[in-house]
């Protein structure tokens, strides 16, 4: 019989066209030759258009995430790994176990295949060691000019054990503030790759799954109030999110902070202030007083919250002003994001 | 991180706290004006008011260079932005300094205008190499610290025999603003200046001694590192005591009297000062701002582009009390629009715009002063 394809796709010097998201055959080429061999797994290879699974448990999660960061590889990942990161972290906030992922490519006309490659080679990987596999998935291709290489769009759904009730309005005064490590990796990586900055650094950005992290904090304080991944705003606008549908304020100590002394460098230089710059592996947890020591006891004992530190406490204020001690001595508000300073972070 | 963080020694600054306390004399006020953005800046984000005793009160100045652009100067920016043709380039808070009717930089780049936002001139030169097609127009705003980038900009455009590419030039001079300010009818309420720290680099600390000679103020010219800041009040405090009127210098690491020749001569070579230049808030000042000679005028964005760049004056928006606020006649929360209508993300008056501005730094940072926990927001 004779071969679907007369000629494989051409990795090294190809391109993606428009007929990669016509829907016909080309497109057929590219889902089997690239996108099934990658993923790999028993739901997508059956080629319907939905994946059909049972969930265990009673309560779901569903969170969707859009990526569109620039440059698309950067120093410690890529658009791909990215993509499957940002969308189970966004689930495991919930303190839910992440199952299934779907994806949707946007694709520019004339983007190389060869690097189209890579991307989903890194997706695979990732989804693979986070043990969430993508089994569904969608590609359109726009003309060129009308995108910016890719565009991925990552959807998941993940299961929540009862009794944990993780919100981002369960801050309560008296409350203790814990960060999972270091702040400001992620942004400042991706900055030290864009065109017009001629700086070099060996900072990486932080992108991982946090999921086995948080399970690690479930399993250790079942009660945590709140979970969140600081990424577009940094720290002080998850902060902020987190006072405003608390309806609480929050007291940070700058000291207590933890920040990488390259990415501390990077934005003094930049005029950047790390408490504002993205991160894509680190989360905040908010927890009863009494719960914070074992917190960050589990925190710490996982290999991504090894620098965990508490920064602060929910303190009683209608204002819902983030404020902090500053490491000099004095006392300042830690303000939502204003304007953007670095867009297309993630 | 060396040479910084000693700068910022928690240890260091309660000790220069309770130097400051011990040496205010309690029955006096100390009101005090740091002329730059930075330095409002430093004072805000490290907390350097909670660290000084009530009567010593430091009122911010007019050193931010995107808060002291007047609306007809964005204006003609925008206009030159939406010529056919045109790339403007510029530093990156001066996009969403509010100009006529609802417009910024901002919005007219999303309306389709080709609007850049760069950290440096060279990439508005590197950006010209590249679109030989296009005009490449830099729009150059700051205090003698920005101005001599700009005009080593312009001398390598000459030599390189760049036809496309020109300065729209805003740059000011601090002097003629402290001048001004302290020329301003009915007096002003300052026992002293924090003096420049890049400013002074460039020009050193003797154009300063006028004030402290014909105007009996107090100069002592600072860092913008908190310590600084800190030691220089210090300083400051200390001449108001003695009855003193000096130009001191905190900041020996890097400023001297005489200022960086180099960098001068090249501002002397390129730059001719303005008979007067429009300052947003302080209003039109004698000689206190740039412009390029008629040897460079090729890349004059203002000769070459005279129609986009319009002379009329357009006036501040009137609830902004921005003006008063930087002669440090009034503080950020007595206007009547701060934090209400005028935010950070929806600036009416200049002063919001960048984090070196007055009612910016004061919103972003120190509003928590203004009211009680237990009051509901405005």
């Amino acid at each position: 019989m004779k071969a679907d394809y007369i000629r494989p796709l051409d990795f090294r010097a190809g391109c993606v066209d428009m007929t990669h998201g016509s829907g016909g055959r080309a497109m057929a080429q590219l889902v089997d030759e690239l996108f099934l061999p990658a993923f790999d797994n028993a739901w997508l290879s059956r080629l319907n258009d939905q994946a059909q699974f049972t969930v265990p448990g009673r309560r779901m999660v569903m969170s969707t995430d859009s990526h569109v960061v620039s440059p698309l590889f950067f120093p410690g990942g890529d658009i791909g790994c990215l993509a499957v990161h940002g969308t189970i972290n966004d689930v495991a906030m919930a303190g839910a176990a992440p199952l299934y992922l779907a994806a949707g490519f946007v694709l520019e006309e004339g983007f190389p295949l060869g690097e189209l490659r890579r991307i989903v080679e890194s997706m695979a990987e990732a989804a693979r060691a986070a043990r969430v596999p993508v089994v569904c998935g969608d590609t359109k291709v726009v003309q060129k000019g009308k995108g910016d290489g890719v565009f991925i769009t990552t959807t998941g759904v993940g299961v929540v054990a009862d009794g944990v009730e993780i919100s981002g309005d369960r801050a309560r005064p008296g409350d203790r503030i814990l960060v999972s490590g270091t702040i400001g990796d992620h942004g400042v990586a991706i900055l030290s790759h864009r065109e017009n900055l001629g700086f070099e650094t060996t900072i990486r950005s932080d992108t991982a799954a946090l999921h086995g992290l948080v399970a690690a904090m479930v399993e250790a304080v079942p009660g945590l109030h709140c979970l969140r991944d600081p990424t577009r705003g940094g720290l002080a606008t998850t902060l902020n999110e987190l006072a405003r549908q608390s309806g609480v304020g929050m007291r940070l100590d700058e000291a207590a902070i933890p920040v990488a002394p390259e990415v501390s460098a990077a934005c003094e230089l930049l005029g950047l202030d790390p408490l504002y710059v993205a991160n894509e592996g680190k989360l905040v947890a908010i927890c009863a007083a009494g719960d914070a020591e074992r917190l960050l006891a589990a925190m710490r004992a996982h290999p991504l919250g090894g620098s965990a530190a508490q920064i602060g406490e929910v303190v009683e204020d209608a204002r819902r002003f983030v404020q902090m001690r500053t490491a000099f001595g004095g006392q300042r508000v830690v303000d939502w994001l204003t304007g953007e300073p670095l867009p297309r972070i993630c | 991180m060396r040479y910084i963080d000693e700068f910022r020694d928690a240890g260091l600054a309660r000790n220069i706290a309770r130097a400051i306390a011990q040496a205010a004399q309690p029955a006096r006020e100390y009101r005090l004006m740091e002329f730059c953005g930075g330095h409002t800046h430093a004072i805000a984000r490290y907390g350097v008011q909670d660290l000084l005793p009530p009567n010593v009160r430091m009122i911010h100045g007019p050193g931010c260079p995107v808060c002291v652009l007047p609306i007809a100067r964005i204006d003609a920016a925008i206009a030159l932005a939406r010529r056919p043709g045109t790339t403007l380039v510029t530093y990156a808070d001066t996009l969403r300094v509010p100009a006529s009717g609802g417009q910024s930089l901002l919005r007219a780049k999303a309306q389709g205008a080709d609007v850049r936002m760069a950290y440096s001139v060279a990439e508005a030169l590197a950006l010209a190499r590249a679109q030989p097609g296009r005009e490449v127009v830099f729009f150059a705003i700051g205090f003698e610290t920005t101005t001599p980038p700009t005009a080593v900009a312009v001398r390598c455009a000459r030599a390189e025999g760049l036809k496309n590419f020109s300065v729209f030039c805003n740059h000011v001079l601090t002097p003629a603003a402290m001048a001004a300010i302290l020329d301003a009818p009915g007096g002003v309420p300052l026992d002293g200046f924090v003096g420049p720290a890049h400013v002074s680099t460039v020009i050193g600390s003797r154009p300063y001694e006028r004030f402290a000679r014909e105007y009996g103020k107090p100069v002592v010219i600072a860092g913008f590192e908190p310590l600084d800041v800190m030691q220089a009040i210090r300083m400051l405090v200390h001449q108001v005591n003695d009855g003193r009127a000096e130009v001191e210098n905190e900041f020996t690491r890097a400023v001297t009297p005489d200022g960086n020749r180099k960098a001068i001569d090249l501002m002397d070579d390129v730059f001719e000062t303005r008979e007067r230049f429009a300052w947003r808030g302080l209003g039109e000042i004698p000689r206190s701002g740039f412009r390029l000679r008629e040897r460079y005028a090729a890349f004059d964005a203002e000769r070459r582009f005279p129609a986009e760049v319009a002379a009329a004056p357009v006036p501040d928006h009137k609830a902004c009390e921005c003006g008063a606020i930087l002669r440090g006649h009034k503080r950020p929360q007595d206007c009547k629009v701060f934090g209400t209508v005028c935010t950070p993300d929806n600036p009416i008056g200049a002063c919001m715009v960048s984090s070196e501005g007055a009612c910016a730094a004061h919103y972003s940072y120190g509003r928590y002063r203004d009211t009680a926990p237990t009051q509901e927001a405005a």
